[in-house]
């Protein structure tokens, strides 16, 4: 009897392996924690669904060469000019010079994912830096840091991106860039903020005693603290990233004819709304869903992330 | 009342007005940086990121005595802090040039096309909190439920919707199929002199005036891009005041009232309301602010002559003195609103009046 308490049960379940309150090692901590953030995320139906959207996204731009039934730049001005959806060959119809909506627009998935990855690996690491900076140094650095911040965010996103663009030329590089300079102070503001709660724990005083130097504690110890909630963050602002970049690209200055961009394929169907509207409602749909998507993915992230908060 | 105890009440009174004194001065500091800081940013868009703003003005075909004589003309000759010191003071007494489209100075253009977007603006956002508030409140109230679930898509789709897709989409609805809407623009042509522009607010202009026909022409025009707007604000402030409404009716005065027998009405409206209502405030100054911005893209749609449509129409014809100049006036409404929403909040909170 005293023998079988004191085996282990040989055969634990990997579900109970994760769960266990009394990890033996980092990686079973690690996988623990991921797992138990996975479970509340799947528990969220919507958040599962934007996620779904996300990867069908990357799917259809990795594949989009061969799923693309026509070529998204070329077109038959000759025999396909503006037909309407469900013709034969041309699922969502063409546009004025004959070009299929689908191939474009699964073309133009690419440039969608250029221009929030883009976004998200310049703004992020600044907005981090300073942030953590900032936080970890205080005194006048923070005061002038916070400053610099604040007169960022003072500014309306959109106005500035397009008085950015308006001086670096139209284009979609600029487009990013623009849309990079206008996105970083929030992060900083949330990297600030995690830095401030983490900066007089005892493992940063640990940290300083064994002499690593203040770069070293920012850098190694102080950012990794950031980062959950600062990937909230930039996938909450990926629907809006998406929403401006399209809203460059409508007013013309994103990316260039013939790119197949979503906001520059509104804006050329513009002209034939009235008589044919799937021109400019196509792409309007595919960015509504994929910004739905990020939304709805940054929402059950947050939630999944930070419990204190999905109580509300 | 013992001397000290007077000395005490007056050293505490000292405190208070060095305190005061302290904070109207840090307030001071930050108004006069952020405006600083914008000054900065736009100089620094407009004068050095391009490689040379002569050429950008006059095209590179100009023969070189002209782009001397120009760049002379317009300082750019001067060391960069010189150039930013004029322009900081230029700025300051509302100088921001001339358009090299309309050739008049931008200060005259924006107080021109302002009004138009100051009416837009304000229209949607009291769409917006009419709606959005009532929405947020049956949202939390019937939390999970149905309802709770509607709100929270519609509020999300306006998240993700493109805006000026949709101002496409409903203008096709509502004006090309249902005759519902005026046409794009600000008023009927015919309308356009039968009246004299006083605030520029045509829709407070045509009542003022007693011209009904003409007031709801102009109805008309607006209805569809305020609405819009309206929406767009709607989803930011049906989530807050679900936020808040959650937060207020968890509390302990919320079960005092109901043990007190008020009827349900009169806790959630009268007592949770308006307890939510203070952060509200803020919430929706700021998504006033930011119908300023969105209507940048709308007005483009609805060829509405306010400022956004001055500074995409300034963009396309690479006009950067008035594309600045309406950046820098949007800049210091944003910041006016963030400054006033703040203050707003310091007087209608009881617990942020000094004590």
């Amino acid at each position: 009897m005293s023998q079988t308490l004191q085996d282990p049960p040989r055969a634990l379940s990997r579900r109970e392996w994760l769960m266990s309150d009394r990890p033996q090692s980092r990686l079973q901590a690690r996988l623990g924690r991921a797992y138990m953030t996975w479970r509340r995320f799947s528990a969220n139906r919507l958040a599962v669904a934007g996620l779904c959207i996300i990867v069908l996204l990357v799917l259809l731009a990795i594949f989009a060469d061969v799923l693309a039934p026509h070529s998204p730049v070329i077109g038959d001005l000759g025999g396909a000019r503006l037909l309407p959806p469900g013709t034969e060959g041309y699922l969502l119809g063409t546009d004025d010079q004959g070009r299929d909506i689908l191939s474009r627009l699964l073309h133009g998935s690419r440039l969608t994912l250029l221009v929030i990855i883009l976004v998200a690996i310049i703004a992020a690491p600044i907005g981090l830096l300073v942030g953590a900076i900032s936080g970890y140094a205080g005194g006048w650095v923070d005061a002038v840091l916070m400053r610099i911040t604040d007169i960022f965010l003072a500014f309306p996103k959109l106005v500035l991106a397009l008085a950015f663009v308006a001086a670096m030329g139209p284009g979609i590089e600029n487009a990013i860039l623009a849309i990079a300079i206008t996105s970083w102070p929030p992060y900083a503001r949330i990297a600030r903020a995690e830095t401030l709660s983490v900066r007089n724990s005892d493992y940063i005083a640990a940290v300083r005693l064994m002499g690593a130097s203040p770069l070293r504690v920012v850098l190694r110890h102080v950012m990794p603290m950031c980062v959950s909630s600062l990937i909230v963050r930039v996938t909450l602002d990926m629907a809006g990233i998406i929403l401006t970049a399209a809203g460059l690209g409508f007013l013309g200055l994103g990316a260039q004819p013939p790119l197949p961009e979503w906001g520059a394929m509104i804006a050329s169907g513009r002209r034939f709304i009235l008589d044919q509207w799937w021109v400019a409602t196509m792409p309007g749909v595919a960015i509504l869903i994929v910004s739905l998507g990020f939304n709805l993915l940054g929402d059950g992230l947050r939630d999944a992330l930070d419990p204190r908060e999905s109580g509300q | 009342m013992t001397i000290t105890e007077t000395t005490q009440t007056a050293g505490r009174k000292r405190a208070r007005a060095n305190g005061a004194i302290m904070g109207v001065l840090r307030f001071l500091v930050v108004i006069v940086t952020t405006y600083f800081g914008l000054l900065a940013v736009t100089f620094f868009i407009g004068r050095v990121i391009p490689v040379d703003p002569v050429l950008a003005i006059l095209g590179d075909r100009a023969p070189a005595h002209v782009v001397e004589r120009t760049r002379e003309l317009l300082g750019f000759n001067k060391p960069l802090y010189v150039q930013f010191f004029i322009y900081v003071k230029d700025a300051l007494s509302g100088n921001f040039g001339t358009s090299v489209l309309t050739t008049n100075p931008v200060m005259v253009d924006i107080r021109r096309v302002f009004p138009a977007t100051l009416e837009l603006a304000t229209v949607g956002t009291i769409i917006g909190s009419l709606v959005g508030v009532p929405l947020g409140v049956l949202a939390a109230v019937k939390r999970g439920s149905i309802a709770d679930q509607i709100v929270r898509v519609v509020g999300l789709i306006g998240y993700s919707v493109p805006i000026f897709w949709l101002a496409l989409l409903s203008l096709l609805l509502f004006y090309a199929k249902l005759r519902w809407v005026a046409y794009p623009g600000r008023i009927d042509i015919v309308n356009e002199y039968s009246f004299t522009p006083t605030t520029g607010l045509y829709l407070i202009d045509t009542l003022w005036q007693r011209q009904w026909s003409v007031f709801w022409d102009v109805f008309q025009h607006i209805i569809l891009p305020a609405s819009l707007l309206g929406y767009f604000s709607l989803a930011y402030i049906s989530r807050m005041t679900r936020s808040f409404m959650l937060n207020e009716l968890g509390q302990e005065y919320i079960v005092a009232a109901r043990a007190k027998g008020l009827s349900e009405t009169r806790i959630i409206w009268g007592h949770a309301l308006r307890n939510a209502a203070v952060p509200l405030v803020t919430v929706i100054a700021l998504s006033y602010a930011g119908l300023l911005e969105g209507s940048v893209l709308t007005e483009t749609v609805f060829a509405w002559p306010g400022l956004g449509l001055y500074i995409t129409n300034s963009l396309q014809n690479a006009d950067m003195n008035a594309v600045l100049g309406g950046t820098i006036v949007i800049g210091s409404v944003f910041i006016a609103i963030n400054i006033l929403s703040d203050l707003l909040y310091r007087t209608l909170d009881p617990r942020t009046r000094a004590r």
